[in-house]
């Protein structure tokens, strides 16, 4: 097992047209992903990468039976793409889009809530590196063969620092169920909490990497989740111990606007919930190995 | 982005908040002209920077004729406010803002924002207005009203009524108060805000609701379909180099130290800065260059790094997925040969190809120093700037 993730998912590429889509396109279909189609309105009917391309996504599904989305499209246009993926059916869904409007994901998520849970669209992202369950599939941009198989979940909002805690693992023999980016943003289609209740409950999953950073609540409410629900150990590194407060640092997300939402104060808390924390991002690798 | 309190007044009246008379100057002699045209016998003459806090800083100041509203400009007029939430640099003040003083009754604090929690713009107010809201959820947090709005509806009217209520507003008022909360809310909606203040929200004592200051900030990913917000930006309140970055396309942020550093990605460059600051030293700023680390973008980075004076060690710390070592290494050699670097250089290169990445930093035949780890990048990076710094502060 894995989660949301594996040989089988059938995967459509939103925006597979783009010069960035097609060569992770590209990537994917050459790790082993299960790349079924491409949407992009007005160009139904055109190749890309072997790949056959569709007007809509309802299209899409009803030729291929795609059961999952990663979308490329450009930010003032990718909210509509995410709620056209949630209508036709998709059932996991990841957007690497970074710059969608705040206000726009407020609606995307308030569309969604009008599916039941049986049939509501799962979305992780947007502003993130994708979804990768080593040697199965991948949806995302990362490189695949940082990535052992293995029985470590991860989940941060960082791409380029999680792929660091890949290689301090990969470095130790040691591999990985499961990586989700939920992203940079303020307002993701999935919270740590999410993930780590899917990780909970995946056998193939037998400890959990969390990586957070300033800004939000949602490293805290995964410590109060943690503490009640969850069994299998967890390690976590906070980014940002030296970072103002009131500024962005990148990530539009990443700004300590209130209490509790500074790296110190979320050590402390995921501390008190008993995770096991890295003090720095040299020793990732190592925490996760001393707690296996 | 961060709009001008009078810049905030404008677009919140033309939403139908009300605001007092009002008048902005660019000189002393206008703001006394400006003063006299509107009319009244007292007036608030307000420094307008992108800061909080002007008040207790000497950046407000109460007048009662054009020589006091002259004498009050002159003492405003390119000089940098300093207040608690400008940083010891200060921010310039190049316009004033001149209002007519007006009879307050009582002060509300009334605050939106885009909530985390329910993901959701949340209105925040208090009965105890004109302290700060951190001062308010210390002292008086039973005073604080919350309310979220339901993104499919909008802010509805019983719930605009239920705080003008809980906030004790008189019945004769509960109506000007909906409609100032659905103004400001709408204002929010409309144009793509994330924060909206308004401290104080004055009941006057001819019972109107004014606005005595507003501020206003815009989600920077939603000015694409604002043009007109776009117009409002001013750039004379930004840090120079941060306005710089930014219309490069990089994303910076300056601070204290001297420990100059260049990461792809938000999260590695904060953690960059965290392992910086582990080793002993201070990291100058944080600088992300995006995932794929062209050359070009490099070559900007250093350029961008390099202007800032206190910088005298850059890390360069690149995790190349995608793109492979090598590729990397030769954009950082060749950024090094195009801009005048004259503090040491220390390049961490991880990911794909990275012995090939090494060789081509150690066969270019410039001074790099070379790391493997994070943790070792940072403690050479600390030990390169305390070596370097020594002769400088001899001949000081």
């Amino acid at each position: 097992m894995s989660i949301y993730l594996d040989r089988d998912t059938r995967v459509i590429v939103q925006g597979i047209t783009g010069r960035m889509a097609q060569f992770h396109t590209k990537d994917m279909l050459d790790y082993g992903t299960n790349v079924v189609a491409g949407v992009v309105p007005g160009k139904g009917g055109e190749t890309v990468q072997g790949v056959p391309v569709f007007d809509t996504v309802k299209e899409a599904v009803a030729a291929t039976q795609a059961n999952a989305s990663l979308v490329f499209v450009p930010p003032p246009f990718a909210a509509d793409s995410i709620m056209e993926a949630a209508d036709a059916g998709i059932e996991y869904c990841v957007c690497i889009t970074d710059g969608i409007p705040a206000q726009d994901m407020i609606q995307v998520k308030r569309y969604m809530m009008r599916y039941p849970k049986e049939r509501r669209m799962v979305l992780t992202g947007p502003n993130c590196a994708g979804t990768i369950s080593p040697g199965k599939a991948m949806l995302g941009i990362m490189p695949g063969h940082i990535f052992l198989p293995g029985h470590v979940g991860i989940v941060g909002r960082s791409g380029t620092l999680g792929y660091e805690a890949a290689a301090q693992l990969k470095e130790r023999g040691i591999g990985v169920s499961t990586s989700v980016g939920i992203g940079g943003d303020p307002i993701n289609g999935s919270s740590f909490r999410d993930i780590l209740e899917q990780f909970e409950n995946d056998d193939d999953t037998h400890v959990i990497a969390m990586i957070g950073e300033i800004g939000g609540p949602q490293e805290a409410e995964a410590a109060a989740y943690i503490q009640d629900h969850v069994t299998k150990p967890v390690v976590a590194y906070v980014a940002g111990l030296t970072a103002p407060k009131g500024r962005t640092m990148g990530h539009a997300g990443a700004i300590i606007s209130a209490f509790g939402e500074s790296a110190s104060e979320k050590v402390e808390i995921l501390s008190a919930a008993g995770v096991t924390v890295a003090e720095n991002p040299a020793v990732i690798g190592e925490t996760i190995a001393s707690v296996m | 982005m961060d709009i001008h309190e009078y810049q905030a007044k404008e677009v919140l009246s033309n939403f139908g908040v009300e605001i007092p008379a009002g008048a902005l100057a660019y000189s002393p002699e206008q703001a006394a002209y400006r003063a006299r045209e509107m009319g009244g016998d007292k007036w608030i003459v307000k420094a307008q920077v992108h800061a909080g806090g002007r008040g207790k800083a000497g950046g407000v100041k109460l007048c009662d004729d054009d020589h006091e509203i002259q004498a009050a400009c002159e003492d405003m007029f390119g000089k940098k406010l300093v207040t608690h939430q400008t940083g010891p640099e200060g921010k310039g003040i190049y316009r004033v803002y001149v209002e007519a003083a007006v009879p307050i009754d009582r002060e509300i604090y009334l605050g939106f924002v885009l909530d985390r929690t329910s993901q959701r713009i949340m209105i925040v107010a208090s009965a105890e207005g004109g302290m700060e809201i951190e001062e308010i959820s210390e002292s008086k947090p039973e005073s604080i009203v919350r309310s979220t709005v339901e993104p499919a509806v909008g802010l509805r009217d019983f719930q605009a009524r239920e705080i003008a209520f809980q906030l004790g507003i008189e019945p004769g008022l509960t109506q000007a108060m909906v409609r100032t909360l659905q103004g400001c809310y709408r204002a929010f909606r409309d144009l793509d805000a994330t924060m909206v203040e308004i401290n104080p929200l004055v009941v006057t004592g001819d019972n109107r609701i004014l606005a005595l200051d507003a501020k206003m900030t815009f989600d920077d990913n939603a000015l694409f379909r604002h043009p007109q917000i776009s117009e409002l930006r001013d750039k004379s309140q930004e840090d120079p180099r941060e306005a710089r970055a930014a219309d490069r396309g990089l994303s910076y942020v300056g601070l204290d130290g001297n420990i100059g550093c260049i990461v792809n990605g938000a999260g590695l460059a904060m953690a960059t800065m965290d392992t910086i600051k582990l080793a002993g030293g201070e990291p100058a700023n944080f600088l992300d260059i995006g995932g794929g680390a062209t050359p070009e973008r490099v070559a900007k980075a250093f350029r961008l790094v390099m202007s800032d004076k206190n910088v005298q060690a850059v890390l360069v710390n690149i995790f190349a997925g995608i793109n492979r070592c090598d590729w990397v290494a030769e954009g950082v050699v060749q950024a090094l040969r195009e801009v005048q670097v004259d503090v040491p250089v220390i390049v961490r290169l991880a990911g794909t190809n990275v012995e090939e990445g090494q060789k081509i930093l150690a066969k270019s035949g410039l001074p790099i120093i070379r790391a493997t780890t994070l943790m070792e990048a940072a403690e050479r990076s600390v030990s390169a700037w305390k070596s370097d710094i020594s002769p400088n502060l001899k001949a000081v």
